[in-house]
């Protein structure tokens, strides 16, 4: 019996402690946030709050908000209008939806018109990218890691040579190219695309900038005396290092070489080696060509798949971007 | 240099000193041999056909100087050149200040959502000039455009492709596409800001709007340079969009000779005078070269005080 009695009595005391505890802890967290509250108010009136954590601003968020919209209302211009067949582009409100949902076949339509060019116009601008923008990271990888790691003769000679053509205007160097490109007689040939998209300044830049910073002089010390040669070193040790700036920099050659118009406008004269960008302008103005029938309807979907690899690229790509560019932002 | 090599004695040291180390071009050498070819090549090729003139009987023959003489006195041109002067004085002001702007307001942490304001800010630069300037061309239309839509609404006939405006209009659609590119450059040199620093500043009694103006706008005058120059330089090359664009404006209110780029274009594709388009091209080179080293001069110069 005593044993039953001192039990209920222990669980009794233990219950009241545990009340108690709770009531105290309870007591502490309104303490704390009258204090927080304070805090907050003291700041509010100082103008200044925790730096690691200030107070969201509602007013600059709006503020930004009517920026952010700015800058997609366009996308949501092309979404829209995608969905719309030609008559009803012409005649219904740019910014709400036609009659008819005609997204899908707008697609089909933009991959079998005039036999499915549209289909090769995206494999073209998909080889010149590969090739293109592929070889123009590898020789920024390359040349930017010699300008970081090696103290060569010529260095500096080729240091200044890359700067001053960085200024020299890309299209007053396109009408050069393309005689000289026509001379050689590689005009109208991937080859007039590819090559010129080999040489990226600003990707040179970048990797340069990326090496100094993220490949230790002392790791590729202790590579060469371990007898690595310097190409195993650059492979095995400083690649893996450099992985974040040559995401960066291959999405910039990238870009550019997507992107690219001036060089396809005046290097391909055959529609079937057109990239995209040159064979949807050529849609666009069929509008005005006499005869022509107005393909707006699949100008604006075409536009949209035009778009919609490389928005995928960078939204996954986002992290990688952001490092890469703040590395290269170091350096002034 | 102490971590030298074991076998180095200081004799062999100083040899390696004075033998230089070709190591680097096995790295170089790709970038050097292609960029010679599409770059040094075509601009000594450029410089050479300048000197020339082709003829209708005589085929092409050596002229001198007579392509920069006319340059000089071709009123197409500098009327061409004072366009994208006007409009890299306005518009490129206009879009680095808004790049800077919204990125000291994601970078002060007190957005909503900063992510999303980065990269829906950053996202128009995935975009070809081909395709936006298109889409704006499409809105900006007044017969089935917004701007049509708009007029129809309000019972206004605004047009923004007439004459008047048009170079402005054109000034949107550059801004919209590279707003976002020169944010994050000023973003990207704002987060390389230790935190520590702004914690010091507070507790030293700084207000945020004191932060901004002591220690974040001084960062942003380094990276300042390089989107100012790359700026003006893409509004000298001024192409895509005038081109793009001249199907879609009513008339002829977009000239072949509208920006000094579409002029050379189009003698040397259209007008078959190469020679006489690759001495424009060089004077553009020289003109945009010597406005990018002026403004670098004095950037520096700020930096320096």
């Amino acid at each position: 019996m005593t044993s039953a009695t001192n039990h209920r009595l222990a669980m009794q005391e233990l219950k009241a402690q545990e009340k108690a505890a709770r009531k105290a802890e309870k007591e502490r967290q309104r303490r704390v946030a009258r204090d927080e509250a304070a805090e907050r108010r003291r700041a509010a009136k100082s103008g200044f709050a925790n730096v690691a954590n200030p107070r969201r601003s509602t007013l600059m968020t709006v503020l930004c908000s009517l920026f952010a919209i700015y800058c997609l209302f366009p996308f949501v211009y092309l979404l829209i209008n995608a969905t719309k067949s030609q008559a009803d582009f012409t005649s219904t409100f740019g910014l709400w939806f036609g009659g008819e949902f005609n997204l899908w076949d707008n697609i089909v339509t933009v991959f079998t018109y005039q036999d499915g060019i549209f289909g090769r116009w995206f494999l073209n601008t998909i080889l010149y990218v590969v090739v293109g923008a592929g070889g123009a990271t590898l020789l920024a990888i390359m040349g930017g890691y010699a300008l970081a790691k090696f103290r060569f003769p010529g260095r500096k000679a080729v240091f200044a040579v890359i700067i001053g053509s960085i200024s020299v205007p890309g299209t007053a160097l396109a009408v050069p190219q393309f005689l000289l490109f026509a001379q050689l007689g590689l005009t109208n040939t991937p080859w007039s695309m590819i090559i010129p998209s080999l040489i990226s300044p600003f990707g040179l830049y970048l990797m340069w900038i990326f090496s100094e910073q993220a490949v230790p002089t002392e790791l590729l010390e202790a590579a060469r005396v371990d007898g690595a040669g310097e190409f195993r070193t650059f492979f095995q040790v400083s690649l893996p290092l450099l992985a974040p700036g040559i995401v960066t920099t291959s999405l910039f050659t990238i870009v550019a070489t997507w992107n690219n118009y001036f060089l396809p406008l005046i290097m391909l004269k055959d529609a079937d080696w057109y990239p995209l960008t040159i064979g949807l302008n050529q849609w666009k103005d069929q509008a005005n060509t006499a005869g022509g029938t107005a393909i707006q309807n699949l100008v604006i979907t075409g536009s949209l798949i035009t778009i919609i690899p490389l928005v995928i690229a960078f939204l996954l790509l986002q992290k990688y971007w952001q490092s890469g560019l703040a590395a290269g932002a170091v350096k002034e | 240099m102490t971590a030298a090599s074991p076998s180095a004695s200081s004799g062999t040291v100083r040899v390696n000193k004075h033998k230089p180390d070709w190591r680097g071009w096995k790295f170089m050498w790709p970038f050097a041999v292609v960029f010679v070819l599409v770059f040094i090549i075509p601009i000594v090729y450029a410089i050479y056909i300048s000197f020339f003139e082709k003829r209708m009987v005589g085929g092409t023959v050596f002229v001198g100087v007579d392509n920069y003489i006319r340059l000089f006195g071709d009123d197409q041109f500098w009327a061409s050149c004072g366009r994208v002067a006007l409009f890299t004085i306005v518009q490129v002001p206009i879009m680095l200040f808004l790049s800077a702007v919204m990125a000291l307001c994601i970078d002060s942490m007190k957005l909503h959502g900063a992510k999303f304001f980065r990269i829906s800010t950053f996202l128009p630069y995935a975009v070809p000039a081909v395709v936006s300037t298109m889409i704006w061309g499409f809105m900006y239309g007044a017969k089935y455009g917004l701007v049509g839509s708009l007029n129809d609404l309000l019972g206004t006939s605004l047009d923004v492709l007439s004459p008047s405006v048009l170079l402005a209009s054109i000034g949107n659609i550059v801004t919209w596409e590279f707003v976002g590119y020169n944010m994050l450059i000023f973003y990207s040199s704002l987060s390389t800001i230790p935190h520590s620093l702004y914690e010091a500043a507070s507790i030293d009694g700084a207000s945020e709007w004191q932060i901004v103006k002591s220690i974040k706008i001084p960062e942003l005058k380094g990276s300042l340079a390089i989107t100012v120059i790359f700026s003006i330089i893409g509004s000298f090359q001024l192409f895509n969009e005038p081109n793009i664009l001249q199907n879609m404006v009513p008339g002829n209110a977009i000239t072949t000779y509208y920006t000094p780029n579409m002029y050379a274009y189009n003698l040397s594709f259209s007008g078959n005078q190469s020679n006489y388009a690759a001495a424009m091209a060089i004077v553009m080179a020289v003109i945009t070269m010597a406005i990018a080293y002026a403004v670098q001069l004095n950037s520096m110069k700020e930096q320096m005080k």
